[in-house]
């Protein structure tokens, strides 16, 4: 294999996010000199975003004064707060609104759409922004630190051999290399485990949020109402909800997510959200439109306790790659912009890595994370304990000298004759998607089949002789596009990868039991193709 | 020689696409925008002539608003020497794009015009061979191979009876089918050289091409979904199901 071509610049930045282009828009803004360039596995800015969204819109302000006056392309104020707490048989109770969750002066953004538009920022600041290439490996420097990156190969096969469109990928040279994949990066997965940035804090936790963007009859949505669920269709054992943001042009924004720290082997997370778009109160909604786009992405929940070191050698992590997103704010936009801008302004100021995980710990960012560290954690309890743990803590504003400890979520499955399911009184569905293979339709997701398979497993045994057993192969459940099938029986029996309907959501890497998923990168841009998401 | 090609900007052939509810048009809010990937084709042909020493420069042409600068930048970072756009604020109609692209390849002196067999979006399949007529010369549609020999090109189409091998004398317009062959992936530095290569901008009016429209659309409207199926238990149940539907 010939040597690789070789581009080099003063700053790489990894994934076109919210974190990655305020960063790469903060430094050409404070030193335009620097040479900076965005590489985003997407095959376009956004394409790969996946986010609620209800923004908080002062990093905006501060990043770009005026952005108001030519917003980006969905961006409507919030009118209207609404928490309910659905129950079983179609019954719903209206909560008071937390004051964390009070959305005056915030905006209902799309973020994929955001970031497209903070692109165009970036581009006209002479950012170089890549989409369609994946940063696959990190380039060391010869004494040990992040010297850049690796951009994949393109035109491979199955069996790893050149194909005639063979393309080898370059290298990117970069003093500076940071590190803003989003949540569970499997450059940030490697880098966290080689410079040990985890040493000192609690596993990271996570949940994952699954999304649909529809178009309803005429005057069902009134633009500006923002509502959260708690409750059914979960159980009390499972942390979760939903959130329907209402658009503008007869669109609402319906999304479901749940922590991945549940137990149950046989849950699934998808089937929950589809349960809980059949509560009388959203089907009203619904009923009658059509799904414009759907996806799902891991989110990152861990927050204080569970922030690794975000400096190393040559690279920061940030963003959700470090772990920022406000769990009881149900918000992370904000964080990930000011991580973004933070990271941007040491890099300005010293030119080094060295000396910004102190910088971001003494930030509002981690503040902010600090005040609401025993939130989440308080419902591992079950929902009715959890809801008055957080009452206390948001009435104290987190002062009580007291941290609760979080878990890996790959530890929390119980296995299937260690556990059974409360009746979830679950209904029959009718509301498309029929199932995760008709869901997938809307991702447009798409990959070449003829590359390697990008969900390595890496002991496959496992799979038919334990995880059967103990799990019931949950890979076959908890995955939101179906990527996984058991097929055959007893000695024939194999574990089937439809590596294809991958949407990069990152769960299987993080909810696998025995932990033998790896979720590497796929030729560069592959995955979904998301609107307006 | 020069071989002109012509690039498209469409709705990318992954996107599913979606009629306006009031049926004026497709849904294009928020999608990924492509080159025509047809039109790729025709410019990766383009490249190998070049590359196999048989011609000296390839020109990648559009025509459209200031957008189509970004399907032509994918062009040139591919590898098409200069580009031009033929700027126009109005949606136009193959036989202007036609009218258009031979004023281009008049003041450039053309000799080789590639073209994709159609377009993904309105599927006309029109441009090549209004081109060649207004220009009096040769056509070869829908080619799966081009081999040029001196003043000649020999073209391999793919006909509904199979293949057929034709010779035509260039100058002449080629428009290329699927199987010609497989684009190429652009290289990362490639995209930075893009950006430093010519793009000219010249306006409809100033070719003197008129806007012509002598196509009206009526309205789109997506195909009737599919009827919700039922699942039968056995050969007797489906029996009766066809025969209640009037189907046996």
């Amino acid at each position: 294999m010939s040597e690789r071509e070789i581009m080099e610049y003063d700053v790489i930045v990894v994934g076109a996010g919210p974190s990655g282009l305020s960063c790469a828009i903060r430094l050409k803004q404070k030193k335009p000199e620097l040479t900076v360039a965005v590489i985003e596995k997407g095959a376009e800015v956004g394409a790969h975003i996946l986010s609620g969204a209800v923004i908080e819109p002062e990093p905006l302000d501060e990043l770009l004064p005026g952005w108001k006056d030519a917003p980006p392309p969905v961006c409507i104020p919030v009118e209207r707060d609404e928490i309910w707490l659905l129950r079983p048989g179609g019954k719903r109770l209206r909560l008071p609104t937390p004051p964390q969750q009070k959305n005056h002066g915030n905006y209902i953004v799309s973020l994929g759409a955001m970031c497209a538009w903070l692109a165009e920022k970036a581009e006209a600041l002479e950012v170089d922004i890549f989409p369609g290439y994946a940063a696959a490996d990190i380039r060391y420097t010869a004494d040990g630190a992040v010297g850049g990156i690796i951009v994949g190969d393109m035109g491979v096969d199955r069996d790893g051999q050149p194909k005639d469109t063979y393309m080898q990928g370059i290298e990117i040279h970069a003093p500076l290399t940071l590190i803003s994949e989003g949540v569970r990066g499997h450059l940030a997965k490697r880098l966290i485990a080689r410079y040990d940035l985890a040493a000192d804090c609690d596993p990271q936790t996570y949940g994952i949020g699954m999304k649909e963007l529809w178009r309803v009859q005429p005057g069902k949505a009134q633009p500006g109402l923002v509502q959260h669920t708690a409750g059914w269709p979960l159980d009390s054992r499972i942390y979760g909800g939903s959130f329907i943001y209402h658009l503008d042009k007869d669109r609402i924004a319906i999304g479901f997510v749940c922590g991945l720290d549940y137990q149950d082997p046989e849950f699934k997370p998808f089937e929950a959200f589809q349960q809980m778009k059949h509560h009388p109160m959203v089907r009203e909604m619904l009923e009658g439109g059509e799904i414009l786009s759907s996806g799902a992405r891991a989110i990152s929940e861990g927050g204080y306790q569970s922030l690794p070191k975000c400096e190393m050698p040559g690279a920061l992590l940030i963003g959700d790659s470090a772990g920022t997103l406000n769990v009881p704010k149900i918000k992370g936009v904000h964080q990930a912009m000011k991580c973004g801008m933070l990271a941007a302004d040491h890099l300005a100021e010293t030119g080094a890595a060295e000396g910004f995980d102190a910088k971001l710990r003494d930030s509002e960012i981690v503040r902010e994370l600090h005040r609401v560290r025993n939130i989440r954690p308080a419902f591992y309890k079950g929902f009715w304990r959890g809801f008055i743990r957080a009452a206390i803590e948001t009435v104290t504003l987190g002062k009580l000298p007291l941290t609760t400890a979080v878990h890996a979520d790959d530890s929390a499955l119980k296995k299937v004759d260690e556990y059974s399911a409360p009746e979830r009184h679950w209904v029959e569905r009718d509301l498309p998607p029929r199932d995760r293979l008709a869901s997938v339709y809307f991702a447009t997701t798409e990959h070449d089949e003829d590359q390697p398979v990008h969900l390595q497993i890496i002991d496959p045994e496992v799979c038919t002789t334990r995880c059967v057993t103990e799990y019931n192969n949950p890979c076959t459940r908890f995955c939101p596009a179906q990527v996984y099938e058991m097929t055959g029986e007893g000695d024939q029996m194999a574990l089937q990868i439809n590596a294809a309907n991958c949407v990069h959501c990152k769960t299987c890497d993080i909810k696998d039991p025995y932990q033998v998923i790896n979720w590497v990168t796929p030729e560069g841009g592959c995955g979904p193709m998301y609107q307006n998401m | 020689m020069k071989i002109l090609v012509g690039i498209k900007r469409v709705v990318d052939y992954n996107v599913r696409v979606r009629v306006l509810p009031d049926g004026s048009g497709v849904d294009i809010d928020g999608v990924k925008m492509s080159v025509n990937p047809f039109d790729e084709i025709a410019l990766e042909e383009a490249l190998r002539i070049r590359e196999a020493g048989n011609a000296d420069e390839v020109i990648v042409v559009s025509a459209g608003g200031d957008e189509v600068q970004q399907q032509l930048r994918t062009g040139l970072a591919m590898g098409a020497d200069r580009a031009i756009q033929v700027k126009t604020g109005e949606p136009l109609q193959p036989l202007s794009v036609a009218r258009a692209f031979l004023k281009v390849v008049e003041r450039e002196g053309v000799e080789l015009v590639l073209l994709g067999k159609q377009a993904i979006d309105d599927d006309n399949s029109q441009t090549a061979q209004m081109m060649a007529a207004l220009w009096d010369r040769p056509q070869a549609t829908f080619a799966s191979e081009v081999k040029l020999d001196g003043g000649k090109a020999i073209v391999t189409r793919e006909v509904d009876v199979g293949l057929e091998t034709i010779e035509v004398d260039l100058p002449a317009v080629v428009s290329v089918d699927l199987r010609l062959n497989e684009p190429r992936f652009v290289k990362l530095p490639d995209i930075m050289k893009a950006k430093r290569k010519p793009l000219e901008t010249v306006s409809l009016e100033d070719l003197g091409v008129a806007v012509e429209g002598n196509l009206e659309i009526g309205s789109y409207e997506p195909p009737q979904p599919r009827e919700k199926g039922i699942m039968v238990e056995d050969a007797a149940q489906l029996v009766g199901e066809l025969k209640n539907r009037g189907l046996l």
